[in-house]
Formats: C-alpha cells, sequence, structure tokens
C-alpha cells in the first residue's frame, strides 16, 4: 500500500508540451508512472512522449479514464487549470507551478468545495516537489533514485528539504511508502494535517515524518491532530530556527507573521503534542532510525 | 511589495475610503509650500518610509506655522529614520507627507489580511486604534473583531456593520463605516493586496470617519496583472543588496553573519543556515538560486553574496533535482576564475550528476574545501571561518 498513488494511477499532465513538462514526463514514464495522456488548449491530437495530448481535461478523462493530474500550467493560468480537473472529475490533482497569486488559490479552494466529499478532487501545492510512491509511481519533479521503497510516510513543504530527508534514510538502508510535497505557498491544496490522516489510515506506513518550516498555523494544526488521532510516532523537523520575523524567506509562506509561526515555537508546540523533533536538519536520518528501533 | 502610506491613501481613497486632505513634498521648500497651498493653521508632516512605528522615531510631526514645516523638514530630508522596524540601520527620506491636521475623537484599528487558517481575507479591527495590533492582542485581545469574507460573493453589508456595531459607531456613523470597510475590501481584492492596514481610523469632532495612517502591502506573484502597482517600487527603500538580487531573479534576504550560503530551495536554505548556527556560525544571508540553475546564474549568485563585504566564507550547497551538479559546478569554478575571492569556499554537491560535478571541482585546480553531507558541509564552513579569522588576527598583531 500507499497513498494517493500507485503503480495503477492513471495519470494525465495539464500543459505537457512546455520543456518542463515534457522532460518531467519521460522522467516519471521511466520511473514506472502510468502517464496516459496530456493537456493543453488548441494541441489536442499530438503526441507528446508517446501519450495523446487532448485539448481540454473531460476529454482526456473521457477517452483514457485518467485519475490524476500534474500541473505544469504557467503561474497566470495555473489556477484555472486545477478548477478544471476538479471539474472533470480527476480524483487527485499535483500542482508544480511556483507563484500563483495568493487571491487564485483563494478561488480555487472556494470551487473545490461546490463538489460533495466523495467527489471533490484532492490537490496538493502549489508550489511543491510532487508526490512519489517509491517503486511504483512519482507524479513530479523529484530525483527518483534517491528515494528507497519502505515504511516511512514523508510530508513537507520544501521540495530539497524532503530530498536531504529521503537521502539520509537511504544511507541508513530506511525506505519511504510515500512522500508528499504539500509546497511552500500560504494558501495550499492539503496541509500536513490533511496528509497526516492518509498516513495513519495507510497500514503501510509505520512512521510519518513531518518536515515544516515557519509561517502560518499548519504545523501547530498538525500538533492538535497527532496528539488526538494519530497512532504512529512522528518524527518533524522545522526549517528556519535562523530567520528573521517579518522577512519572506524564498517561500511566498514561509513568513513569521504571528504568535506560534517561528521555527522555535512550532518545535516546542510538536514537542509537546508527542513529537520527536530533530534540532538538526542533517539528524533527520538518524533520528527517524533510533525511533524505529 | 511595499508602498508608502501617501500611495496607499490615494489608491484607498479611489475606492471610496474618506483620507484627510494632504500632499507630497520632495524638499523642505516644497513642504511648505504645500502647506500654504493647502491652507489651515495646523498640519502633521509624516516622513515617507517603508515601516511603522515612526512617530515614536521622530518620522511624524505637528506644524503650526511654514516656517516651522520648512524647519522640520530640513531636519528630515536626506536622513535615515531608524524605527523598531527598520532595523539598525534605517530607512532614509526622500518625501515627506504634509496633511492638514483633524480633530480627533477616537481611533479605531482596522487590517485586513489574508488568513491562512480559514483561507480567506479577514478584517480585523479593535477599539484600541493607535497601538500596534501585537500589543493590541496582547493587552486587550477582547477588543478585536474578526469577520473572514466568503470569497465567492464578496464582503456583505451585515458583515461591516456587525464591525460597526461592535467597534461603538454612532448609528448615524454606520453606514460612513460600511463604505470604508467595503472600499479597503475592494481595494484588497482587486489590486491582489496581502494587507490593508488603517492604523488609525479615525472619528473626527465633527463625525467624519477618516484613514489617518495607511499601510498596503500587495502580492509580489500577482504584479504581472497590475502594472500601476508595479510602479510605485521605491528601490530607495530597500536593502541595496536585495534589490540586486530582485534585479537578478534571485531570491534573497540579507542577515548580520559571516558565512554567505548559495543554497537551492528555500526550505533547504533555511535547513542551511539552521545547520551553520549549530555549527556555531551565523549565516550572512539566505539565497534561492532555485531550479534549472545554470553556470552564469550560479556565478551571478556568488558575486552577488561576495558584494557584502561581512562575508567571510562561503557555502554552496546543493541538492540537485531539477538542477544539474555539472552545471553548479561549473557556474562555482567560472565565478572563482573570474573573480578570485580571499575566503574560503566550502562546496557540497548531491543528487543529478553528482559525479561529473565533482570532476568539474577536482580538476579546476582551485582551492575548494569539499563536504559530502549537509553537516559537513557547516561544520568545514564554520571551521574554515574561523582558522581563516585567527590567521588574520595573527597578522594583524605581526604588524
Amino acid at each position: 500500500m500507499s497513498i494517493l498513488i500507485d503503480r495503477d494511477t492513471k495519470v494525465i499532465v495539464q500543459g505537457i508540451t512546455g520543456k518542463m513538462a515534457r522532460f518531467h514526463t519521460r522522467e516519471m514514464i521511466e520511473y514506472g508512472t502510468n502517464v496516459v495522456g496530456g493537456v493543453v488548449p488548441g494541441k489536442g491530437g499530438e503526441t507528446v512522449e508517446g501519450v495523446p495530448v487532448f485539448d481540454t481535461v473531460k476529454q482526456a478523462v473521457a477517452e483514457t479514464g485518467a485519475e490524476a493530474t500534474l500541473v505544469f500550467v504557467p503561474p497566470p493560468a495555473a489556477a484555472d487549470g486545477i478548477m478544471e480537473a476538479a471539474d472533470a472529475g480527476i480524483r487527485y490533482c499535483v500542482c508544480i507551478t511556483d507563484g500563483i497569486p495568493a487571491q487564485d488559490m483563494i478561488r480555487v479552494k472556494r470551487y473545490m468545495f461546490r463538489y460533495p466529499r466523495e467527489r471533490r478532487m484532492v490537490l496538493t501545492g502549489p508550489n511543491c516537489a510532487g508526490t512519489i510512491s517509491p517503486g511504483k509511481a512519482m507524479l513530479g519533479i523529484m530525483p527518483g533514485h534517491i528515494y528507497l521503497q519502505g515504511h516511512v510516510g514523508i510530508i513537507g513543504r520544501s521540495g530539497t528539504l524532503g530530498y536531504e530527508a529521503a537521502s539520509q534514510l537511504k544511507e541508513r538502508g530506511i525506505g519511504v511508502s510515500t512522500s508528499v510535497g504539500i509546497g511552500g505557498d500560504p494558501i495550499n491544496g492539503s496541509s500536513f494535517r490533511d496528509i497526516m490522516q492518509y498516513f495513519q489510515d495507510d497500514d503501510d506506513t509505520h512512521l510519518i515524518c513531518m518536515i515544516g518550516e515557519i509561517g502560518g498555523p499548519q504545523e501547530a494544526e498538525a500538533a492538535d491532530f497527532i496528539r488526538d488521532h494519530v497512532k504512529k510516532p512522528v518524527v518533524a523537523y522545522v526549517a528556519g530556527l535562523t530567520a528573521p520575523k517579518g522577512r519572506t524567506m524564498g517561500h511566498a509562506g514561509a513568513i513569521i507573521q504571528a504568535f506560534g509561526e517561528s521555527a522555535s515555537e512550532k518545535v516546542e508546540i510538536l514537542g509537546a503534542a508527542g513529537v520527536t523533533v530533530a534540532e538538526n536538519p542533517a539528524a533527520i536520518g538518524e533520528t527517524i532510525a533510533r525511533v524505529l528501533q | 511589495m511595499d508602498i508608502h502610506e501617501y500611495q496607499a491613501k490615494e489608491i484607498l481613497s479611489n475606492f471610496g475610503v474618506a483620507i484627510p486632505q494632504g500632499a507630497l513634498a520632495y524638499s523642505p521648500e516644497q513642504a511648505a509650500y504645500r502647506a500654504r497651498e493647502m491652507g489651515g493653521s495646523r498640519w502633521v508632516v509624516k516622513a515617507q518610509v517603508h515601516a511603522g512605528g515612526r512617530g515614536k522615531a521622530g518620522g511624524v510631526k505637528l506644524c503650526d506655522s511654514d516656517a516651522e514645516i520648512q524647519d522640520v523638514t530640513e531636519d528630515m530630508f536626506g536622513k535615515k529614520l531608524v524605527t523598531h522596524q527598520t532595523g539598525p540601520e534605517g530607512k532614509g527620506i526622500y518625501r515627506v507627507y504634509v496633511e492638514a491636521a483633524v480633530p480627533i475623537e477616537r481611533e479605531i484599528y482596522l487590517g485586513l489580511v489574508l488568513d491562512r487558517a480559514s483561507q480567506r481575507v479577514m478584517i480585523v479591527a479593535s477599539r484600541e486604534g493607535g497601538m500596534e495590533i501585537e500589543d493590541i492582542s496582547a493587552e486587550k485581545p477582547d477588543s478585536i473583531v474578526r469577520a473572514t469574507v466568503e470569497p465567492a460573493v464578496g464582503l456583505q453589508e451585515f458583515q461591516c456593520r456587525e464591525i460597526a456595531f461592535a467597534l461603538g459607531i454612532a448609528p448615524a456613523m454606520v453606514q460612513q463605516m460600511v463604505r470604508t470597510l467595503r472600499g479597503c475590501y475592494r481595494a484588497f481584492r482587486e489590486l491582489d493586496a496581502t494587507m490593508v492596514e488603517v492604523n488609525p481610523l479615525v472619528i473626527t469632532g465633527d463625525d467624519r470617519i477618516l484613514a489617518l495612517d495607511a499601510k498596503m502591502t500587495f502580492d509580489d506573484n500577482a504584479l504581472f496583472r497590475h502594472p500601476q502597482i508595479s510602479e510605485l517600487r521605491d528601490k530607495s527603500q530597500e536593502d541595496p543588496r536585495e534589490s540586486r538580487a530582485a534585479d537578478r531573479g534571485l531570491n534573497y534576504v540579507g542577515l548580520d553573519g559571516h558565512i554567505g550560503c548559495i543554497v537551492n530551495g528555500a526550505g533547504l536554505a533555511m535547513a542551511t543556515m539552521d545547520t551553520i548556527k549549530l555549527a556555531g556560525g551565523e549565516p550572512a544571508n539566505f539565497l534561492d538560486i532555485g531550479g534549472g540553475a545554470t553556470p552564469e546564474r550560479v556565478a551571478k549568485a556568488i558575486r552577488l553574496v561576495m558584494y557584502d563585504k561581512k562575508v567571510q566564507a562561503l557555502l554552496v550547497n546543493i541538492f540537485a533535482g531539477i538542477n544539474r551538479c555539472d552545471w553548479v559546478a561549473e557556474g562555482v569554478v567560472q565565478a572563482l576564475r573570474e573573480n578570485p575571492v580571499d575566503v574560503p569556499v566550502v562546496v557540497r554537491l548531491a543528487g543529478t550528476n553528482v559525479e561529473e560535478g565533482q570532476k568539474i571541482l577536482a580538476e579546476s585546480g582551485l582551492p575548494l574545501i569539499r563536504a559530502a553531507t549537509l553537516n559537513e558541509a557547516a561544520e568545514r564552513a564554520v571551521a574554515a571561518w574561523k582558522s581563516d579569522m585567527n590567521q588574520q588576527n595573527s597578522k594583524l598583531r605581526a604588524i
């Protein structure tokens, strides 16, 4: 088992004709992902990396039975692309795009809620590296070879810091069930808490690793959820110990604006909820190894 | 992106928010002239800098004559205003705003923010205007009124009335308050703001509701659709290191330490800074070179970080997914050949094409310190910085 995606998940890529999207589509197919098509308005009928391109997501779903999508659409049109996927009945959407206006994301979130829960699309990102179930499928831009297949579930905001954690695990022979990037934007599709629920319900995940950073309330929300509902061990690291207040650290969402948003406050809140916190990012792997023993 | 008070007032005024009469000046003579032009007998002169806390720092002065305005502004122009929000280096005063003084009965706090918990726009208001919101929430939390806006339909009149009554606004003035709140929300929504703060919003002796101060911050990601807002950028209010970075498409935040950092990815960049601190050093900056960095971009990043004279050691930490280690290595070699640096340089590469990258570094003949892991990189950078400092100190002693 794994969460959100596996070997059989039928995937389309929105914006597949772009240079980066083409490259990553090839990487995903080589990894074993079941990519069945792409969508670019006006380019329907073309073929990219051996898969058919459609004009609309609805057509792609009708023709291929696609269940998941990877959005590679540029920022001004990305929100529109996510809503198109939600309306077409896509079950899971990963949005890679960095730089979507925050108010566009507010509209996206509002739009997704017009569907009843049982047919509501799950969105992770935007501004994330994607989701990978090692050995099965990859929906994103990560280097697949740094992940071993195994039983640690990873949830993180940052892409490269997630790579750092996965490679520290690999060095110790520890594998990953699924790694989910929730992205660095202030308004995102799924929170730590949302993904935590999936990992709690997944028998194949034995430990959950959460990689947070400064800014926003989602780490604290996750702490409440962990204390009350998560029965599995959780290891966390929160980046930005040295980040000054009120400054945006790269990610649009990485800014300390209120109480509880700094790294040290989040570490304290998580620690109080029973989470094992790695103080040093270089010690994420060894902390997980210790907790697993 | 931040803008000045007078710009925020002009924008809000266009959306129906009432403001006191005022005018902008670029010199003491112009400031005095503006007051004469406006008429009246009392004015407030306000230094235009991108920071709060101006009043306490001497950036806001009440004047009773145009001669006094001239005197007061002569002391302001060209000076750096240091407030609790600017840092010790302060922000330069190059514009002042001259405003007609108004009789104040009451001060209200009004803020519109992007609330990350509800993922909506939230209105925050309090009877305790004039204080900063952090202080209000610490000292008078019960005075705070909040309302979130349903994005599909926007801010409703009843919500505005609820806020007005909760603030104790007189019934005859509630409609003015509704217009003010709706104006602020429409400006926020239509111009892609991330923050609108009117503090204080005042009720005057003659029953008007006026925005006495105003602050707006805009979503950088949405500036592409608001060229008229982009034009309001004032580089004189930015850290020169950060302006250079922004012009080169790099994500940079200047800090006070001595170890310069060049990293890909915001999270890894913060983690690298944390590791430096844990290893006993202090980072000089945050820098994310982003994905798909070419050798030219890496070289640019190195030059940018070295432009900060406080940097006494350099740490390059790359975990390549979308990036390529060989390109990064070429960039490092290219930058250091063209502009040799006199500080130790530590390079850690991992991920895509790491062998090719290591080979380029090894064959360059440059005195680079290499590291395999994040920890090793931070420890070696701090050790190199310390031993370099010791050598310099002993050199100084020898002289």
